[in-house]
């Protein structure tokens, strides 16, 4: 009998071309449904995991979509911006603890994320060298936007204007890295973290130049009257920030109105999580509270009716696929009529023609099946990039 | 060969299974606290408040006051110190803008305790505010409020309140002793607090000169008729300085002036032949190895009664 399975194997053999045909038909035939059920599983998983760590997020009223998109994986189009003073009320009612975000620059094509310490206890994020931030134009990376960059604690970046067309619209600010994070395997790993307060230093809120009441001062001082001191044009700002100079930094303006992206809310149990999404149900201030996860859900839930709709697609396409091969596997057995034949008259049995043809298929089949299974393991490596790359718009 | 394809395909079935989540719900600190809770302070006042009240155990939380060369309100931390604070449990802080610092380092905002956020009411703002202007962005000012608090044993006393329930709240197996000390404490701020009475009061409405305006408090809790300047000790006071100051005697016929420091021999000789004597009263705001805070205080009482007597 090993003989039919082997004369099965060289027929392939020797119809390379065919039996290429055949088992990449049948594994595209097997893959693309699962693939699809795969990717869209994974990408859920991965969308909602990071958003179900997440408990409330607070925004400028508008789409919650951007909002949460923007503000978990800081690559969304820019919603508006909310007032500082809006994080300030949130922490006077002591429902929870509350982590500013604003994710409006870039350096080089990585996010430039301006918050606080609790952002990276409340991710569980680690350092993996050197330490953290500690003053105003430092920052921390994450392990995707080092290598990319190209940098280590120690070494500096610089962030990138906002616009060409607005060269003097944002602070081009050299900036300490002082730590890079471990991998985390999330959006947090292309991110270059600064203190909220270096990210309006960045936005030209906030300056530093030498102190005006000071004698060296003089050449760069208009007049000083009454306690008013008028400096002219050739006031140099600094553009790096250092242990030397960090003391002549300062804020125009009332930081009240300061901008941030969204608040992240962390309420310690459902209690305070309610009674803090009652106080934004109506949208007067401007403002919206919203669950991440919920406003995930929904798009989830348009993925998979889409993903239902690509896979009865893909269903009905396995079915043409597999009756054009039982089509091309009949006329096959019509023009091998001849070699059945001469088979016969040198003695093979009905059942061992037939053992031959069905060692055939089954090594077409479990070929195709090794290779979609193949196909699946390299595609599950690697579903998370996949899904942060459709993120990146 | 079946039992090969069964294999097969529950292989491949369970690729095709739920994914574990990406990433794991886990909230933890960042910064391992260590097992004995640590409290940084921003001064030395408050260093010998919350070391009185703690007391000697291995119980309570290890109090740490950071090297600080001269004047703590300028103090600049260092990247360690700055790191320090970050892995403390609490950072003690005088408050009423003392820590200038706050506004360019990053810390947990949770972690900070202001001792003077009690008594806002009774903070003295400064009036000498300087403003700037540059580009179209308008005048802008940085205003503050004056922030030896700690020089009025009464507010003292509701700091090292402050303190204790900051120590209590880490150590609350402690807090009957904890108590115990602040009772203590408190009893010996009221007597530092009478003993300098005392000692004003033999200065009556007599006017005296401070050497640079740290002694609010000082002078509001002790009803001085005083007049701050702006001389350093150990700097030489310009032409200008002096022509002011005879101005200001004309008016304010001052025969005391109080320094941080002991101010340059040239100095006091010069004011001496104004009539003026130098006394050195210091703030104790770090720790110069000259005695506690008490030593310091009650010295620069006893200084003043002698050149009083």
């Amino acid at each position: 009998m090993s003989g039919a399975w082997y004369l099965g194997w060289r027929y392939l053999v020797f119809h390379k071309f065919k039996s290429t045909i055949l088992i990449a038909s049948i594994t595209l035939m097997l893959f693309l449904p699962v693939a699809t059920r795969v990717l869209v599983s994974d990408s859920a998983a991965a969308l909602t995991a990071r958003a179900d760590h997440t408990p409330l997020l607070l925004g400028a009223a508008g789409s919650p979509l951007e909002l949460v998109l923007n503000s978990l994986y800081f690559h969304a189009g820019q919603p508006s911006a909310i007032g500082n003073e809006t994080l300030a009320r949130m922490q006077a009612t002591g429902l929870g603890e509350f982590i500013p975000l604003n994710t409006r620059f870039h350096s080089r094509g990585n996010p430039i994320v301006g918050t606080t310490l609790d952002y990276f206890s409340f991710r569980g994020l680690e350092l993996a060298e050197g330490r953290q931030m500690g003053m105003l134009g430092e920052c921390v990376l994450g392990a995707g936007a080092a290598a990319r960059q190209g940098v280590a604690s120690g070494d500096y970046i610089v962030s990138s204007p906002e616009s060409v067309f607005d060269i003097a619209g944002v602070y081009p600010l050299k900036m300490k890295v002082a730590g890079v994070l471990e991998s985390s395997g999330s959006a947090d790993d292309d991110t270059i973290f600064v203190d909220i307060r270096t990210s309006w230093i960045i936005q030209g809120l906030g300056h530093g130049h030498q102190d005006l009441a000071r004698p060296e001062a003089g050449a760069g001082v208009l007049s000083r009257k009454d306690g008013v001191i008028t400096a002219n044009a050739s006031v140099s700002q600094y553009t790096e920030i250092t242990a030397d100079n960090v003391a002549e930094f300062h804020f125009h303006g009332d930081t009240g109105e300061f901008p941030l992206t969204s608040i992240i809310a962390v309420p310690p149990d459902d209690k305070s999580a309610t009674l803090l999404r009652g106080r934004y149900l109506s949208n007067d201030e401007g403002l919206q509270l919203v669950v991440p996860s919920a406003v995930l859900n929904d798009l989830l839930d348009t993925v998979f009716t889409v993903q239902n709709y690509v896979i009865l697609g893909l269903a009905m396409l396995g079915l043409a696929t597999v009756a054009v091969i039982m089509l091309v596997f009949l006329l096959s057995q019509q023009l091998r009529r001849g070699e059945f034949h001469t088979l016969s008259r040198i003695g093979a049995s009905k059942t061992y023609i037939g053992l031959l043809v069905t060692s055939e298929l089954a090594f077409v089949f479990v070929g195709s099946l090794l290779l979609a299974t193949l196909l699946i393991f390299v595609m599950k490596q690697y579903a998370l990039q996949i899904l942060q790359s459709f993120l990146t718009f | 060969m079946r039992l090969f394809l069964n294999l097969l395909f529950g292989f491949f079935l369970a690729a095709c299974g739920e994914t574990e989540h990406a990433q794991s719900g886990n909230a933890e600190t960042a910064f391992e606290a260590a097992a004995r809770p640590l409290l940084v302070v921003s001064n030395y006042p408050l260093f010998f408040f919350a070391s009185q009240i703690a007391g000697e155990s291995e119980d309570v939380p290890q109090i740490v006051f950071p090297e600080i060369e001269g004047d703590p309100a300028f103090w600049v931390p260092s990247a360690d110190q700055i790191q320090l604070m970050q892995t403390a449990n609490l950072v003690l802080l005088n408050g009423a803008g003392y820590e200038s610092w706050l506004d360019w380092i990053t810390l947990d905002r949770n972690r900070l305790l202001d001792t003077s956020a009690g008594f806002t009411d009774k903070l003295i703002e400064l009036e000498d505010t300087l403003t700037h202007q540059h580009g179209p962005a308008g005048e802008h000012a940085h205003q503050g409020t004056a922030f030896t608090t700690w020089l009025d044993p009464r507010l003292a006393m509701k700091q090292a309140g402050a303190v204790a329930a900051a120590l209590e709240s880490l150590a609350p197996g402690q807090a009957v002793r904890l108590r115990n000390n602040l009772s203590a404490l408190q009893s010996r701020l009221s007597d530092l607090d009478r003993e300098l009475a005392d000692t004003f009061a033999a200065l009556g409405n007599q006017p005296i000169l401070f050497s640079h305006p740290v002694y609010q408090y000082l002078q509001r809790r002790y009803g001085l008729n005083s007049v701050s300047l702006h001389w350093e000790p150990d700097t030489e006071p310009g032409t200008r300085a002096w022509i002011e100051l005879q101005k200001i005697l004309l008016e304010h016929l001052a025969a005391i002036m109080l320094w941080e420091a002991e101010p340059l021999s040239s100095t006091a000789a010069r004011l001496s032949e104004l009539g003026v004597q130098s006394i050195v009263f210091q703030t104790a705001s770090n720790h110069l190895g000259q005695g506690d805070y008490f030593d310091v205080l009650t010295g620069n009482a006893k200084r003043l009664r002698t050149a009083l007597d």
